[in-house]
């Protein structure tokens, strides 16, 4: 027995060598280290686009770009950060590494299944990023016809694209449904389970519904080419709103399918950093459910001036402030936490704190549009830019951020630098603050989006804009490079750095060992059962 | 009235800037009680509760408290209610033409912008007079646009092969950017014009020369345009033969019996006179059905149609 290593107690990144056996592992913690460093290559992809046209928009003017070019790019970047990037991130990397070990389970319900989806976005991936660069496509991520048909066939491999990655998509959410159906531990109740895994319970649910309607978009655009079927190209008598509907009814609850797995995140940060148990835990589990039902019924919210009758306007119009009311309990909820709590400022908390600031902009914003009125102004501005990114990235990435610096002590068995790590936290804060904000009043004044040349009077938001880029570039790469030097001279990582309460904490060691626990663990508490001060 | 640029809003321009302006005054103001409420919690709770010991704990694990989650379901619920039928009014104020507007065609190619005049003016910036309702009746001839006005508050997708109409009431005089936020391809952000609103007297001047297809024609050619144009012919002859009204061959210097006016000799007051007030003396024989063209017709289409007559000998 002594001298006799189990091959399980080994831990996952040491259980075997070599590139051969990452690519055909099964382990849902490898997988989860594949997607992350997938997703951290296309982040920076798209960012590299971002700052590219940022600069170009220095002056109203050509700068360096023309406008055919700048068109490519802002494509480039909106397909790579929504669709390899914000919907698949926080549940294919950090949901896999986690959801299993949070349960106190051995790996997902279906581990063959997890790789295949691993591939199937990789293929993904390739096909979108091969349409684009090849079809010199410049319809911008919306895809709107008929103007995204004459840019076939990239629209069609688009669409391709699209689909093979909502397939990704959906048997992610599948296999984390059936996972947390059937896979908890002893002791691991519902209401015990953290509410990343509520998160990721939600995410599944809008996944699996709101997909297949791209595989539907896909099939009509396949009639309307092969076979002259007018569906959506005026031309052949088609209806180019009907794929504004198609696209938002999809691309909605993709929305939440970004925003609800950065809840999660979020919830779990607060809890551990502020030693509080959360503030109104049902609420918030249920009110993830809620956004991801509320969220089916509000994509016509996007087409306030395309056309659609006055009646259909309103009743998205209401629905939508529905989508409201949960967020902002939610918002509550996390600021009523940290009340009475022990708060410790490390990397993941401010990133932590920067969401709360971040999301609540992001939300508030959201709310305006969906007043009719308004929304008639500020449609197609740079305020609905600005609106998406304080969601998108100040909100889903930041907390993606967050989540990596939580967790990477569990994942790599390395500690990084804290002092760097919050240096660059709060560079991220500024950064981004600064970039967008401009945006907002550049949209209200009535900045067009999607625009190579602009009026003068846009050009002093413009720059400020362009230099929070740069702040923000500086603070995100100081953190990657962080996290990347602590791989090599980190201090070794304890099994529980933070003092947290989940299983993934308490129960696994730092990183785990191949199936995750040397025996099952029993649960015997909430996951966020800290003790308060002696008085 | 101050119609410069605020620091959120543009320069305002339309009755719609009552709409639109007031919404976004009174969210402004409910987002920063909102977001200022949250932003100082965080930054009390913070400073107050940091940590000061590495193990020191919570001093309180408060996990709900229904008088206050209720308060912040409820207190929201009902502020989206309210902004919900706030947009929702001005909304279909905003959709729903008031009656006695001017219609104008609005046509929009890459990357271009073509406005149509009912009087067949055709024209690539939009002139309209103050104060007067106008209707946008657009489609386009190729991908999807967007017609907007930032100063109006005002924009409305235009589409293939489908009518989508907008109206708007300017305000004031002045020139103001119309801009198209669809994109629509590679020069999408140069596709700008402007409209350019006037008084009435210089819009019905404007439209008078814009409307005129007689450019680089003499007067008398001008009008023999104008008679077809501006429908009398349907009316008068220009040969002699009798219809609805007068046959205008030889009328200028011929006496004409206007009954209880007496003979008259046709001058060009009497002409102009017939044409803008076509009651004041009417022709012995005939029914005062003569349609009024005061305020039609411009100054220059009467010189035009009064050389006309002359040379009907
Ligand atoms: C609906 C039919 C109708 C139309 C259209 C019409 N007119 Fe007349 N017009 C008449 C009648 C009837 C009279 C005779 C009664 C009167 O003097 O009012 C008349 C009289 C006149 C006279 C006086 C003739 C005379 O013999 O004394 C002039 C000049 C005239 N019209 C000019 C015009 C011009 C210019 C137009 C087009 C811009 C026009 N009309 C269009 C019906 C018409
Ligand atoms: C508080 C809840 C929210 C409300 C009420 C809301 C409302 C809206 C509305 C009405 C629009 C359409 C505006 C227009 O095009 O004129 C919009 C656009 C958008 N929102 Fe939100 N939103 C909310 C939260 C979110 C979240 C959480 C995300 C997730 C990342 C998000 C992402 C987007 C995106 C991507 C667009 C438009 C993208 C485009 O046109 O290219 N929103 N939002
Ligand atoms: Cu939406
Ligand atoms: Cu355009």
């Amino acid at each position: 027995m002594i001298a006799h290593v189990h091959h399980e107690n080994i831990n996952y990144l040491k259980a075997s060598k070599g590139l051969k056996n990452w690519l055909v592992t099964v382990d849902h913690k490898r997988i989860g280290m594949m997607y992350l460093a997938s997703i951290l290559v296309f982040f920076v992809t798209g960012g590299t686009f971002a700052g590219l046209f940022r600069f170009e928009l220095w002056s109203p003017l050509k700068n360096f770009l023309t406008p055919d070019q700048y068109n490519q790019f802002f494509t480039l970047h909106g397909v790579i950060m929504v669709f390899l990037v914000v919907v698949p991130g926080i549940p294919a990397a950090l949901g896999n590494f986690i959801l299993p070990i949070q349960i106190g389970a051995k790996d997902l319900a279906f581990p063959k299944l997890n790789l295949t989806s691993l591939y199937l976005y990789w293929i993904g991936a390739a096909i979108a990023l091969y349409s684009i660069v090849a079809g010199h496509a410049d319809q911008g991520w919306t895809m709107y016809a008929p103007y995204s048909l004459s840019r076939n066939p990239s629209v069609l491999w688009m669409m391709v694209a699209a689909f093979i990655l909502g397939f990704s998509s959906i048997l992610t959410g599948l296999n984390f449904i059936v996972t947390m159906h059937n896979m908890r531990a002893p002791g691991m109740t519902w209401y015990r389970m953290p509410l990343f895994l509520w998160a990721m319970y939600a995410t599944g649910i809008m996944q699996i519904f709101a997909t297949p309607v791209l595989a539907i978009t896909l099939i009509l655009l396949l009639m309307e080419n092969f076979f002259g079927i007018g569906i959506f190209d005026p031309a052949l008598g088609g209806d180019p709103l009907l794929m504004q509907h198609f696209f938002w009814f999809y691309s909605h609850p993709a929305v939440y399918i970004i925003v609800v797995p950065g809840f999660g995140i979020t919830s779990e940060i607060i809890a551990c950093f502020a030693k509080k148990d959360i503030f109104g835990y049902k609420f918030v589990a249920y009110s993830s459910v809620a956004i991801a039902i509320i969220g089916f019924v509000v994509w016509g919210h996007h087409m306030f001036v395309a056309g659609q009758s006055e009646l259909a306007d309103s009743i998205f119009s209401f629905l939508t402030f529905f989508t409201a009311v949960p967020s902002a309990i939610k918002v509550f909820n996390w600021t009523a936490t940290l009340y009475k709590g022990s708060i410790d400022l490390k990397t993941p908390m401010l990133y932590a704190l920067q969401f709360l600031f971040n999301f609540t902009i992001g939300g508030l914003t959201g709310i305006i549009l969906a007043i009719l009125s308004v929304d008639i102004h500020l449609h197609d501005t740079y305020f609905i830019v600005s609106h998406f990114h304080y969601v998108a990235m100040g909100s889903t990435m930041i907390a993606f951020i967050g989540g990596i610096h939580y967790w990477w002590p569990k994942m790599t068995g390395k500690m990084y630098n804290e002092t760097v790590g919050r240096t660059a936290a709060i560079l991220v804060f500024i950064g981004f603050n600064v970039t967008f904000f401009v945006q907002l009043i550049m949209g209200s004044q009535g900045s067009p989006r999607r625009y190579y040349h602009y009026q003068d009077q846009f050009q002093i938001y413009h720059q400020i804009s362009t230099v929070g880029f740069v702040i923000l570039a500086a603070g995100l790469f100081m953190a990657l490079f962080n996290l990347i030097a602590s791989f090599f001279n980190g201090s070794v990582a304890p099994k529980n750095p933070w003092g947290a309460k989940t299983l993934e904490w308490e129960e696994a060691d730092s990183p785990p060992v191949l199936y995750n626990f040397k025996e099952t663990p029993v649960v015997t508490h909430g996951p966020y059962a800290f003790e308060t001060e002696k008085a | 009235m101050d119609n410069s640029k605020t620091f959120w809003l543009p320069e305002k321009a339309s009755t719609f800037v009552d709409t639109v302006d007031p919404a976004f005054d009174l969210y402004l103001w409910i987002s920063i009680f909102f977001f200022g409420l949250i932003v100082i919690l965080i930054t009390v709770f913070t400073v107050k509760y940091l940590r000061r010991r590495p193990d020191q704990l919570a001093t309180a694990q408060i996990t709900h408290n229904l008088t206050l989650e209720l308060s912040w379901t409820i207190i929201p619920l009902i502020i989206v209610m309210g902004l919900f039928f706030l947009g929702m009014k001005g909304y279909l104020h905003m959709r729903v033409a008031p009656s006695g507007y001017m219609q104008v065609n609005v046509k929009a190619q890459k990357w271009s912008w073509g406005f149509e005049y009912p009087s067949g003016a055709i024209n690539d910036t939009l002139v309209v007079p103050v104060n007067t309702p106008v209707k946008l009746v657009m489609t386009s001839r190729d991908v999807l646009h967007s017609f907007y006005i930032a100063a109006f508050r005002t924009k409305a997708d235009v589409i293939p092969n489908r009518y989508h109409a907008l109206w708007f009431q300017a305000t004031r005089t002045g020139i103001f950017p119309v801009q198209c936020t669809q994109y629509c391809g590679t020069n999408h952000s140069y596709m700008l014009t402007a409209v350019k609103v006037v008084e009435q007297e210089a819009y019905n001047e404007w439209l008078a020369t814009a409307s005129d297809p007689g450019k680089g024609k003499t007067p008398a050619e001008f009008g023999a345009i104008l008679y077809q144009k501006r429908g009398c012919s349907a009316c008068h002859s220009v040969d002699g033969s009798k219809a609805v009204g007068p046959s205008w061959k030889g009328l200028f210097g011929r006496q004409e019996n206007c009954g209880a006016g007496g003979m008259i000799m046709v001058d060009e007051a009497y002409i102009r006179e017939s044409m803008m007030v076509p009651t004041a003396k009417v022709v012995m024989g005939y029914q005062p059905v003569m349609p009024i063209f005061k305020g039609v017709l411009s100054e220059r289409e009467i010189v035009a149609l009064i050389e006309y007559i002359k040379t009907l000998k």
